[in-house]
């Protein structure tokens, strides 16, 4: 039996003390320990970019991440990014434009945009594309994802949204 | 580390040495976690050169001011290596430890002539990065040692560089990639390197086409002898992704394009 560690971490602002094992990875610990469902564990190789999740602000994949390394860090999952009712800006573009179909990826794909999005900087279709490159989506094609993520990086960064379609929302 | 001896593995970003854990190709007793030694997380300028910690990752090497005046080659390759998320998480040391023969760091380090910095119970030693690649996932570093650094010299006032890499998605592993660095005088080559990657079991640099180059200026005649050279001497191996016929042919098709960067590079003030 591997001795089990403590360890302290902010998971979408609250506070979590567990002991756990070592080799837990960071997908299981918020899927079976905190109940957090909302990280996708797809390859568990970190090709496929479902378990995507923030790590003190910055895009990693939870399943190249042992929890006892997210001791004392921040992490957001799709559940601290926003809620029915009250969707973020990513997730209110995503509905709108359509940009998930079975919604497997889409956790993952809102944690890379999130990064994108912080980073402020203006970005064309083709550096979107690159930047969500290590997201596998398998329904959508990504058209969508992109013409959603392009549209919150332009409101974000102060434009008015180009590209829409006028009877979009 | 030394009583675990064979039994031990050192992690930082963990972004190569996670997926064997989960595949269970590896079961080491004992994990070392080293991703909160903040002296592994520094760059530093010196006269020689810039040495960049082993913990420094890869999204730092892509955006290091000291990197963009100094060495902007590496600023450069870093956008290739994989993507935004595992960027954010894979350092170098983890990079030039795990020594993968597609793997851009590897060759940066074999191109650009570093000194790969090792501490262990007996102390301290440097490789250098030519000596350090042995085999595919295999370097010169010992059981019970750490990969604290690597040391990139500058580059000789004037030069031009060009890497190149084609994999089949972006982020991929490359199928094959080459890295060139080259300085010129009275319109000539006077000093230049190529090192390729994902054609060999390690990177490694084509010194007979260093020497074939030297003294010649980069015209059509020079590049398609160099490009023939380059495919004769590689030796790739096939696999699900590429034939190896087909990774000789992009050998020299990413060889020619980086050298094509760097000679026009070479000829900017």
């Amino acid at each position: 039996m591997i001795r089990k560690r403590p360890i302290t971490l902010t998971v979408n602002g609250s506070t979590y003390a567990r002991d756990i094992e070592p080799r837990r990875l960071l997908t299981d610990f918020l899927r079976e320990d905190l109940g957090l469902t909302g990280t996708h564990v797809g390859c568990e190789h970190g090709v496929c970019g479902a378990c995507t999740v923030l790590l003190d602000g910055n895009s990693a994949r939870a399943c190249l991440c042992l929890a006892v390394q997210a001791d004392g860090r921040d992490v957001t999952t799709v559940e601290g990014m926003g809620e029915i009712g009250a969707l973020s800006l990513l997730q209110e573009k995503f509905r709108k434009h359509h940009a998930l179909q079975c919604g497997f990826c889409t956790p993952g794909m809102l944690a890379t945009a999130h990064e994108i999005l912080n980073d402020a900087a203006p970005l064309t279709d083709a550096e979107i594309r690159e930047a969500l490159s290590g997201n596998l989506c398998r329904c959508t094609g990504y058209e969508h994802i992109v013409r959603a993520v392009s549209e919150a990086l332009s409101e974000r960064l102060g434009g008015a949204a180009t590209g829409s379609a006028p009877n979009a929302g | 580390m030394a009583s675990h001896r064979g039994e031990a593995k050192l992690i930082a970003g963990g972004q190569s040495l996670m997926p064997m854990l989960n595949f269970r190709l590896l079961d080491p007793a004992l994990l070392v976690d080293i991703s909160r030694l903040p002296d592994l997380a520094q760059i530093t300028a010196s006269g020689r050169g810039i040495t960049v910690g082993a913990g420094v990752c890869h999204h730092a090497l892509m955006r290091s001011p000291e990197l963009a005046e100094r060495l902007p080659i590496i600023n450069h390759t870093m956008q290739y290596v994989a993507h935004m998320a595992i960027r954010n998480r894979g350092t170098i040391g983890g990079s030039l430890a795990h020594g993968d023969p597609a793997a851009e760091l590897p060759l940066l380090a074999v191109l650009l002539d570093a000194d790969i910095h090792i501490t262990g119970p007996a102390g301290d030693r440097t490789a250098r990065a030519e000596d350090f690649f042995l085999a595919p996932l295999t370097t010169d570093l010992s059981e019970d040692e750490i990969l604290t650094a690597v040391t990139f010299p500058n580059l000789a006032a004037g030069s031009g560089w060009g890497f190149e890499e084609i994999a089949r998605r972006t982020g991929d592993f490359a199928l094959a990639g080459a890295g060139a660095v080259l300085t010129l005088h009275h319109g000539v080559i006077a000093d230049v390197r190529l090192a390729m990657m994902g054609v060999d079991e390690t990177p490694r640099r084509l010194p007979a086409i260093e020497a074939m180059l030297l003294g010649r200026a980069w015209d059509a005649g020079v590049r398609a002898s160099a490009v023939r050279q380059v495919r004769e001497q590689v030796n790739p191996m096939s696999d699900l992704q590429a034939s190896a016929d087909y990774r000789r042919h992009l050998a020299g098709v990413v060889a020619g394009r980086a050298l094509d960067t760097a000679w026009a590079k070479g000829h900017m003030p």
